[in-house]
């Protein structure tokens, strides 16, 4: 047992685990989750190369600066992979309004739990790549927005902020480059649906944290009506890298088209789970048996989500070749999303653990758009029907149907997220549904209703 | 309501801001830190201090679970079973600590000093099962160390 939060900031055991892992990968180099000793220290992050990528990106233009990040094709790690050098070119050259850059750390996919890592061992990386994308975009103010229940971590944070506005790269006048910028943190207070980018926006103006709609894009109209970028912490804190280094380099890690260092959050019925910064493309296999030490108890895997709770269901037969990178994980008809894989063991209880999802949508759901304030409430109560005994084959068609309506129909992406799994699952285990449902029906025949002209038609 | 610290706080924090409504969640984090609860008293202190509507504070504390809308006991138990922590005993540990207790899930104990919740995936999930009390959490615990836990809370 760690007691986290009364320790001074250590290393915790999911690091541990990474570090006690043969890497199989050649030649791969981490560039966040390194392996240097308080690499969260400022001193240290400086003793080994820290903030020379801000330097050389305020000696540049700040067109440059999107060109070398669009050029290396870094895509958004918050689960659209969304191409993040053309977000930030997005945004108006010129303003008569101040700009704002808001970094998502809202981390509220059940199964994601990689930024606090970042938070924790490499602030800076973090607040440095913040840094080089507000000079990039001319954001005078970066919002860090980070969940509630991360207090240890906000805490971490706000040290390393501290001491880089101590040092001059945060501020008036950075550097002397006569660019200047601030740095705010901002404490959610538990909704998952803040981890949507205009909701995190809703959230930071003082507000319940609905989704807008869209357009306009928060590039034209994002914070108070001003153009605004947000990202995901892991999207901004490859950009030093991406600087230091050069484009080329980093477009060649990993999968061609979705390239670079991901950080990967593995748990359920593994062995060693853990957070593991490995390239794109990595064989899912692979992270599940050699990275993190195979299933518990030798049994073999019924079923793998393979990023995050909303992410579509793979069945273990299908794990074989399959590549954890965006256009791999598309072929197999899933998606890649905050890369956090969760294992499920041939003994799981599928229907159990979909209920489980379908319970948290339905908790989370803002309740702006009727198909998700309603369907992820019908979609629980039908899946509960499934788990009292209560179910019937009627009802697999009937849940089938509530998914798909709501798939689509709403303003944010919350409602496809709550209807992905259902729909997926439906399709791939079909056969659990069958087996638990009602010999006999309480309805025994499905009864159309009336439509309306019809009846008064009939009349 | 707010301590002499915590006002001077709120005044840093204005100018960070385009509007003192956006200070509406970090004032109630200071008032949840001093209280222990968002009071309706509270919230009408909360609207006059930013100079926005009464139902709006009202708005925003409803809105996120992490408000207390009533009083909770001084440690309050958050026991996570989303999917990562449910495969690894979540439900068991939920369980657990309810029966020691004595309470159902959102009670108190009788003599004010436990809370029991079951709370949403708290980003923990490679360190499953886990609890967080107040602020901290209580990761890879197993059903002894939760005793052992509660005991030195008691």
């Amino acid at each position: 047992m760690q007691m986290v939060g009364q320790t001074s900031p250590s290393v915790s055991s999911v690091h541990v685990v990474c570090h006690n892992i043969e890497i199989k990968m050649i030649e791969f180099e981490k560039i966040i989750l390194t392996e240097i000793p308080n690499l969260h220290k400022i001193d240290i992050y400086e003793q080994y190369g820290g903030y020379t990528a801000l330097r050389k990106a305020l000696g540049m233009t700040p067109d440059a600066v999107i060109d070398e990040v669009k050029k290396s094709n870094l895509r958004g790690r918050g689960g659209a992979c969304f191409p993040a050098g053309l977000k930030w070119s997005f945004m108006p050259k010129q303003s008569a309004k101040p700009k704002y850059l808001c970094a998502n750390g809202d981390e509220s996919e059940p199964g994601t739990f990689k930024d606090r890592q970042i938070f924790e061992l490499n602030p800076h990386v973090f607040i440095e790549g913040a840094l080089i994308e507000a000079f990039a975009i001319g954001a005078q103010m970066v919002y860090v927005y980070i969940r509630g229940e991360y207090k240890k971590w906000i805490d971490l944070l706000q040290v390393a902020i501290d001491d880089a506005y101590e040092k001059g790269y945060i501020g008036q006048n950075i550097l002397g480059s006569g660019f200047s910028t601030d740095m705010q943190v901002y404490r959610g207070a538990g909704a998952y649906i803040c981890g949507e980018e205009s909701s995190l926006m809703n959230s930071i103006e003082g507000g319940r944290g609905y989704p807008r709609v869209k357009p306009p894009f928060p590039a034209q109209s994002g914070m108070w009506g001003c153009p605004t970028t947000v990202n995901n912490i892991e999207t901004i804190s490859n950009v030093p890298a991406i600087m230091n280094r050069g484009w080329e380099w980093y477009s060649k890690i990993g999968a061609p088209k979705h390239p670079g260092p991901l950080l990967y959050g593995i748990s359920g019925h593994v062995n060693k789970p853990a957070v593991l910064e490995l390239p794109t493309g990595v064989l899912l296999t692979d992270l599940i048996y050699d990275y993190c030490g195979g299933v518990k108890n030798g049994k073999n895997i019924k079923a793998v989500i393979p990023g995050g709770s909303s992410t579509m269901w793979l069945r273990g037969e299908e794990l074989e070749g399959v590549r954890m990178d965006a256009d791999s994980l598309k072929i197999v008809g899933t998606s890649i999303g905050t890369a956090g894989v969760i294992v499920m063991d041939e003994d799981t209880d599928v229907i159990k653990v979909l209920t489980r999802i379908a319970h948290f949508y339905h908790h989370e759901s803002c309740g702006q758009c009727t198909p998700c304030r309603e369907g992820t409430g019908w979609m629980e109560k039908i899946l509960k029907r499934f788990l009292a005994g209560e179910g019937t084959m009627q009802d697999i068609d009937l849940l089938l149907d509530v998914a798909n309506n709501i798939e689509g129909n709403t303003i944010c992406a919350l409602g496809d997220a709550a209807a992905w799994p259902v729909q997926s699952v439906i399709k791939k285990f079909r056969g659990e549904f069958e087996k638990r449902a009602k010999k006999s029906p309480t309805v025994s025949q499905y009864v159309k209703p009336p439509h309306l002209v019809e009846t008064m038609l009939n009349v | 309501m707010l301590s002499e610290e915590n006002l001077k706080k709120v005044e840093k924090l204005k100018p960070r801001f385009q509007t003192t409504q956006a200070l509406t969640l970090p004032v109630l984090w200071m008032i949840q830190q001093q209280h222990g609860w968002i009071s309706s008293e509270a919230m009408l202190y909360v609207a006059q201090l930013l100079n926005v509507p009464v139902s709006h504070v009202y708005g925003v504390v409803t809105f996120y679970t992490m408000y207390n809308q009533k009083p909770v006991g001084k440690y309050h138990l958050q026991v996570c079973t989303n999917v990562s922590c449910m495969l690894n005993g979540g439900e068991e540990l939920r369980d657990h600590v309810c029966e020691r207790l004595g309470v159902k899930l959102g009670e108190t104990t009788s003599d004010s000093r436990f809370t029991v919740t079951e709370v949403e995936c708290l980003g923990s999930c490679g360190t499953a099962p886990m609890m967080q009390v107040n602020d901290d959490y209580f990761e890879n615990i197993s059903l002894e160390q939760v005793d052992e836990l509660l005991e030195k809370l008691s």
